[in-house]
């Protein structure tokens, strides 16, 4: 896929601060209400943003250094004895050092313990595929009893971490490293397992997470500058995934574009399919990372090289129109 | 066998009452194993005495009232030693006698590794190796912002110390100064393969910890009178330190024919060596 052939997407959103950002925020609000709240981070407490909860609330904070498993398991027992942890670091290295332990400790007895991997996909940028997560939501929702969740701007995040702390049970959730657009505000609600639907349009549904729901809002726009009427679907919520939204989109649009910033291997489409097929079977496509890992680049250079732009979007629904 | 009913503080059974209890408890798991088909038996006989340490003597827990939030937590890490926990947990009063013959049975509570889902009383789910340490240190820190002064005492296999994630964990407690914490090693020097010697040896084990700036302490972990003091002590004041107990044992302790033979690390005796077993502890039973 090259970059040249697609036109950029004209549709512009305004950027706020990153979801990574937003979390730091909830969680000093999380903090000031409930005394319960124990932070746990891996020597990236400035770069996930748990620092601001250290900076308020020390006596709550743990850094593990940079012993994710170890991490994993304090959450656990902090959970079991009654706490309620709070364990983040970047994405790639929580989820995939800290996977045994996430699932002996915490999935297979059910530990109500929550876990926040920063910098998920490949808008790390710069830093390249050893620290970027392509892999988080298939290793998290193969959890039985997982919750996971993609937020898309800071409002979602900042939402989505207090409806964390509310649930019972294991809790995953993915930020991001760059500025999200804005797409929200703040009295927007957001509740585990239901999407939130931009638009009605009924010639096809694009469903996405995190930050190509912006990608998507831009796809919308331009699509209906060419006269096709797309709806949205912001699924924050990756597991347990929206079936019913999904059947109405499917059934409402007869085709269905799934975006997502991660392998196309066990991630939103995959969940999409599922409940599409279970539901309401229609034709779709899938926009993601093509089995393969990315590179160094600024994040916009890479979105755009491996396929996860606007116009990728546009292309897509495109596609999937001519199938239905 | 009796049902102990343990009160919180109460010292109950006198060191010669409890090497008979071992003795009883070692034909319990013994039948257990044999009756499941499958199991554990070298590594479930070695930890007997340090189960019944703590159980009979040193924890403070209430079967009657088994979530007591300001119990002691126990931890058995090397969770394919389960048919000797169950067994004691069983005399401690916290499992029907009867339940025991049920092992790895579908629906029982005895799971064969630990399940809290089956059988709450556990405190973590164990069976994937070298992780119990870290779930004892959310418990320990868990205590110490709560401000209570119960104890968290983990008991690891040799083997698994090969796993890096307890030297993570090691590090910690020390650093937090965890003394609210203890680690137990079954130090049976056999893992499934053959002899620790053989496969990648973790001695010196104590040094190691210390190392690591734990307080240790070596003991014969088959004699009640080293066992008892040494965790009595480590649940004391030890000047910060987080506490590590290399308890030498012998894997298969009891039955002649499993001792310091690795090939009875996972292998369920069959009927005939069942009965040679219980006779063997029978026997020795005469003597206690």
């Amino acid at each position: 896929m090259s970059s040249t052939t697609v036109p950029k997407a004209k549709f512009e959103l305004k950027m706020g601060v990153a979801t990574r950002e937003a979390y730091g925020q909830a969680l000093v609000e999380l903090g000031r209400s409930n005394p319960n709240i124990v932070v746990l981070d891996a020597d990236l407490a400035k770069s996930t943003f748990s620092a601001k909860f250290q900076k308020e609330f020390p006596d709550r904070f743990f850094t593990c250094g940079i012993a994710e498993a170890n991490m994993a398991g304090i959450a656990s027992g902090l959970a079991l004895a009654g706490k309620l942890p709070f364990a983040s670091s970047f994405a790639v290295f929580l989820c995939d050092k800290g996977y045994d332990q996430i699932r002996m400790c915490v999935a297979y007895p059910g530990v109500n313990a929550k876990f926040v991997g920063s910098h998920g996909g490949i808008s790390i940028g710069e830093d390249g595929p050893s620290q970027q997560s392509v892999e988080d939501y298939a290793l998290m929702c193969a959890l039985a009893g997982f919750v996971v969740l993609n937020p898309s701007d800071e409002f979602c995040a900042r939402a989505l971490v207090h409806r964390m702390a509310e649930h019972v049970g294991p809790v995953y959730m993915r930020t991001g490293r760059p500025k999200a657009p804005i797409i929200y505000g703040p009295d927007d609600k957001f509740e585990i397992g239901k999407a939130k639907q931009h638009g009605d349009g009924r010639d096809a549904a694009i469903i996405a997470c995190g930050l190509e729901v912006g990608y998507a809002l831009q796809a919308q726009a331009q699509l209906a500058d060419e006269g096709i009427q797309a709806r949205v679907l912001d699924m924050h919520t990756i597991k347990p995934i929206d079936e019913s939204a999904i059947a109405q989109a499917a059934q409402d649009c007869g085709a269905i574009v799934t975006a997502e910033e991660h392998l196309l291997d066990g991630g939103l489409g995959s969940q999409v399919a599922r409940a599409v097929a279970r539901t309401h079977p229609v034709p779709m496509e899938l926009v993601g990372i093509q089995n393969t890992y990315a590179e160094s680049a600024s994040p916009d250079q890479l979105m755009e090289k491996y396929g996860l732009t606007a116009p990728y979007i546009v292309k897509a629904v495109k596609a999937v129109l001519k199938r239905k | 066998m009796s049902t102990l009913a343990v009160t919180p503080g109460q010292k109950t059974e006198s060191i010669a009452e409890l090497k008979r209890r071992a003795n009883r408890l070692r034909i319990e798991i013994i039948k257990m194993i044999g009756a499941a088909g499958s199991g554990h038996p070298g590594g479930s006989l070695s930890e007997v005495e340090l189960l019944l340490g703590p159980y009979f003597r040193v924890l403070r827990h209430n079967p009657k009232d088994p979530q007591w939030a300001n119990r002691d937590r126990f931890i058995l890490s090397k969770g394919h030693g389960c048919p000797a926990l169950y067994a004691v947990l069983a005399d401690a009063g916290y499992i029907d006698h009867a339940v025991l013959a049920t092992l790895r049975k579908l629906g029982s509570p005895l799971q064969g590794h630990p399940d809290k889902r089956f059988l709450p009383v556990l405190e973590a789910n164990t069976g994937s190796l070298g992780q119990g340490i870290s779930v004892g240190i959310g418990m320990a820190l868990a205590a110490r912002l709560d401000k209570k002064d119960y104890h968290t005492f983990v008991m690891v296999g040799d083997g698994e110390i090969q796993e890096g994630q307890n030297w993570e964990a090691a590090m910690f407690a020390s650093y937090h100064k965890l003394q609210n914490l203890t680690v137990i090693v079954d130090y049976n020097h056999q893992q499934l393969d053959g002899f620790l010697k053989d496969i990648l040896d973790p001695a010196p084990l104590a040094e190691k910890f210390e190392a690591f700036g734990w307080r240790t302490v070596e003991i014969d972990g088959h004699n009640l009178d080293q066992v008892i003091p040494a965790l009595e002590t480590a649940r004391q004041e030890t000047g910060g330190k987080p506490t590590c107990i290399v308890a030498n044992t012998i894997k298969g302790k009891g039955v002649s024919f499993m001792e310091n033979n690795p090939e009875w690390h996972g292998v369920a005796p069959k009927p005939d060596q069942v009965a040679a077993a219980i006779a063997e502890l029978e026997a020795a039973a005469k003597t206690l």
